[in-house]
C-alpha cells in the first residue's frame, strides 16, 4: 500500500485559499481541477470529500507526481485542450491561481462554464493598493509577495484586477454565487461583496464561485 | 539451461514443464473464433503466472507482451537464459509487486513460444501451418486471452497493462470487455498503426520473404530457416525502437574492435556490429513466420474503425480507470498518438491519466529501468487496488 494513499491531508494543512475552495465543493461531486499542480487540493478532495476528481496540468513533473499519488491527471494545456471535454460533465471545474497565466482567459472561462455546472476561479488582484503604489512610486512593473516574478520571466501574462474579472464574468454570462477575498499571501480569506469598491483596492486576491446564468 | 532446450522453441509445446511455463489446451469443442471468420481448433495458450491469486480472485493483473516479447515477463527465458523481458518492473517488491498481485502473461496467438502459431502442426495436414495459418488480429489475441482468464476463473482483471503491441491489446480489452477491466495501463502505444509503422513492418516482412530459405513459408519441412531475412527484419526494426540521440550517445562513430576503417563492408562501426548481434540473437528465439503474422496483426489494428471512426465511441460508458504513458523520444509510438487516446477517453468521460516521461531511449524506454515509469505504475495500480479494496 502506497503511503500516500493512507494519508489525506486535513483541511487545515491545505493552503488557506485551497481550503476555502475545498469548502465550496460538496462531497461526492465530479470535479476537474485545471492547473492542479502537484495535486494537493485534488488529493484532499478525493480522499476527504470523496469527490470523483480529475486534473489537467501543464508541467509534466507535476502530472507524474499526481499519478504516483494515485490521482487521475492528464498532461495538457487549458488554452488548447479544454475543447476535448464534453459539455456539463463536471459538477465543478476549478481554476486556481491559473487564469492569469492562460493565453486566452476569456475563451478559457467560457470553456469552463461549458464543461462544468459551476466554476471556481481564484487569481491575484492586480488592483491591490501595493501594486498600484509600487507602479506609481517606482515606475516599474510591481513585484510583490503574491506576484513574485519580474515582468520578463513571469508566467502571469494576463493579470487582472477584481473589477476586470467582474466585467469578464458578466461578458461570459456567469452568475456570481459566492465571492471571497484573499489576503496575507493567500493565508486569509473573507467573504466580500463583489460590487463594493473596497476589495479591488484592499484584497491581494479573490476566489469566485460562478454558475451559468 | 539453454543447452537442454531446442532452440526452435516454436516447435509444439508437448506438455507444460518447468522451463517452458504453463499451457492450456482448448479442444475441438472450444475453437478460437477469429476476425477473419476462420476458426483455430484445437489450440493452445502458453502462459506464465507470478504471485498468488487471492481467494476473491480480485488481484489478477494481465500483462500483454509486445511484438517480440513472450510470456516470460519476470523469469529466465528458456531459450536465451536471460532475465524476463520486464524484470525491471515486475517481481517481488517491484512496481508491479508479485507479493501483492497475481500477474499473468500469455504468449499471443500466432506467437512462437508455445501458443498456437504458424510453426505448430496443422491437425488437418499433419504438417506445420506455415502460411496456412489464418491471419490473426489484436482482437483475436485478446479473445484468446479471455479464454485463459475464464479458465482461471477470473471475472475481472484488476489491471491490464502492456507497451507497444501490448498496449494495443490493453485498449482492445478495455473496448471489447469493459466490465472485465478494472484499470488499464497502455504504454507507448497507439489506437491505430500509422502508415510509417506499417512501412517499417513491410520492410521486415519483405526481408524475410526475400530470403531463399523462407521457401514460401514452408522452411521447417525443408529443414532450413530464413535466418538472414529475419535478422535483417530485426535489425531494421531495432533502429525504430531507439532514438537518434540514444544511438549517438551509445555508439557515435566509434569503431568496432579496430583502430582504422577497413575500406570494406565489414562491421567497421560499433552500431553495425551491435545491430548484427541483435539480428543474430533474435533468430535463435523467434520464428520468421510468427514475425510475419504478428506484424500483420499490428498493421491491421485501428480501434476507431470498429466504432464508426470515432475513437471515443470505443470507450463509451467505460468505468475502467486508465493511465497512459508515453516517452519523449519515442518516434515509433509518439506522444501525439498516446495523447490522442487520452483525448478520446476524456471525450468519453472516462477516468484517465496521461503521463509523458522524459527519456532519450526511444520506444525501448518502456522496457528499461525508468524510475518515473515505475513510480507511475506503482501509484496507478496501487490506487486501483485501494479503490477496488484489494489488500
Amino acid at each position: 500500500m502506497s503511503r500516500e494513499l493512507l494519508t489525506a491531508k486535513p483541511a487545515s494543512k491545505l493552503r488557506p485559499d485551497l481550503a476555502a475552495i475545498a469548502d465550496m465543493i460538496p462531497p461526492g461531486a465530479r470535479v476537474l481541477d485545471i492547473g492542479c499542480g502537484d495535486g494537493s487540493l485534488l488529493e484532499y478532495l478525493v480522499r476527504a470529500k470523496g469527490v470523483d476528481g480529475r486534473g489537467l496540468e501543464l508541467i509534466q513533473q507535476n502530472v507524474n507526481q499526481c499519478v504516483a499519488r494515485g490521482l487521475s491527471v492528464v498532461q495538457g494545456d487549458a488554452d488548447a485542450d479544454l475543447n476535448e471535454y464534453p459539455s456539463g460533465i463536471f459538477d465543478i471545474v476549478i481554476l486556481s491561481q491559473t487564469i492569469q497565466a492562460t493565453e486566452k482567459p476569456s475563451y478559457v472561462l467560457r470553456e469552463l462554464l461549458r464543461i462544468g455546472k459551476r466554476v471556481i476561479v481564484s487569481f491575484p488582484n492586480f488592483g491591490h493598493w501595493k501594486v498600484r503604489l509600487s507602479l506609481l512610486v517606482n515606475g516599474r512593473m510591481p513585484v510583490t509577495k503574491t506576484l513574485g516574478h519580474s515582468w520578463h520571466d513571469t508566467p502571469n501574462i494576463h493579470l487582472c484586477t477584481i473589477t476586470d474579472f467582474l466585467t469578464l464574468a458578466q461578458e461570459t454570462g456567469a452568475k456570481i454565487e459566492k465571492a471571497l477575498t484573499l489576503d496575507d499571501g493567500n493565508q486569509r480569506t473573507r467573504v466580500m461583496h463583489p460590487n463594493s469598491w473596497g476589495p479591488n483596492i484592499f484584497a491581494e486576491g479573490a476566489i469566485f464561485l460562478l454558475a451559468k446564468q | 539451461m539453454s543447452d537442454t532446450v531446442h532452440p526452435n522453441f516454436w516447435q509444439p509445446l508437448k506438455a507444460p514443464d518447468e522451463n517452458r511455463g504453463l499451457a492450456l489446451d482448448f479442444g475441438p469443442g472450444q475453437p478460437l473464433i477469429l476476425d477473419s471468420g476462420k476458426q483455430l481448433s484445437p489450440f493452445r495458450i502458453a502462459y506464465m503466472t507470478y504471485g498468488t491469486l487471492n481467494a476473491a480472485k480480485s488481484n489478477a493483473v494481465l500483462v500483454c507482451h509486445a511484438l517480440s516479447g513472450d510470456q516470460f515477463v519476470a523469469s529466465t527465458h528458456p531459450v536465451t537464459g536471460k532475465p524476463g523481458w520486464w524484470s525491471y518492473a515486475v517481481g517481488p517488491g517491484k512496481a508491479l509487486d508479485t507479493n501483492r498481485f497475481f500477474v499473468i502473461c500469455a504468449n499471443v496467438v500466432g506467437g512462437c513460444m508455445g501458443t498456437t502459431g504458424p510453426g505448430e502442426i496443422d491437425p488437418a495436414t499433419g504438417e506445420p501451418y506455415g502460411l496456412g495459418f489464418p491471419i490473426v488480429t489484436i482482437r483475436d489475441m485478446v479473445r484468446a486471452q479471455t479464454m485463459l482468464i475464464d479458465a482461471l476463473g477470473i471475472d475481472q482483471l484488476l489491471c491490464v497493462l502492456g507497451g507497444s503491441m501490448g498496449g494495443m491489446q490493453v485498449l482492445q480489452w478495455a473496448a471489447s470487455y469493459p466490465e472485465r477491466v478494472y484499470s488499464a495501463m497502455p504504454l507507448a502505444t497507439a489506437a491505430r498503426h500509422s502508415a510509417q509503422n506499417i512501412a517499417f513492418h513491410e520492410v521486415g516482412r519483405q526481408a524475410i520473404m526475400a530470403d531463399p530459405d523462407w521457401r514460401g513459408g514452408d522452411y521447417t519441412l525443408a529443414g532450413v530457416r530464413p535466418a538472414k531475412g529475419l535478422a535483417v527484419a530485426r535489425m531494421a526494426a531495432h533502429i525504430t525502437y531507439l532514438s537518434e540521440a540514444a544511438l549517438q550517445r551509445k555508439f557515435g562513430r566509434e569503431l568496432a574492435d579496430r583502430d582504422a576503417l577497413s575500406f570494406g563492408f565489414d562491421a567497421d562501426f560499433q552500431i553495425e556490429s551491435y545491430l548484427r548481434h541483435q539480428g543474430m540473437t533474435f533468430v535463435d528465439r523467434f520464428d520468421a513466420n510468427s514475425y510475419l503474422y504478428i506484424t500483420r496483426a499490428m498493421d491491421y489494428f485501428d480501434l476507431a474503425a470498429d466504432y464508426g471512426g470515432v475513437l471515443a465511441e470505443a470507450f463509451r460508458g467505460t468505468k475502467a480507470r486508465f493511465c497512459l504513458v508515453s516517452f519523449t523520444s519515442d518516434w515509433l509510438f509518439p506522444t501525439s498518438e498516446n495523447k490522442r487516446i487520452a483525448h478520446a477517453l476524456n471525450a468519453a468521460g472516462a477516468n484517465v491519466s496521461f503521463v509523458e516521461i522524459k527519456s532519450d531511449r526511444g520506444h525501448d524506454a518502456f522496457l528499461l529501468d525508468e524510475p518515473e515509469l515505475f513510480d507511475t505504475m506503482r501509484g496507478f495500480i496501487g490506487a486501483a487496488a485501494a479503490v477496488k479494496g484489494v489488500a
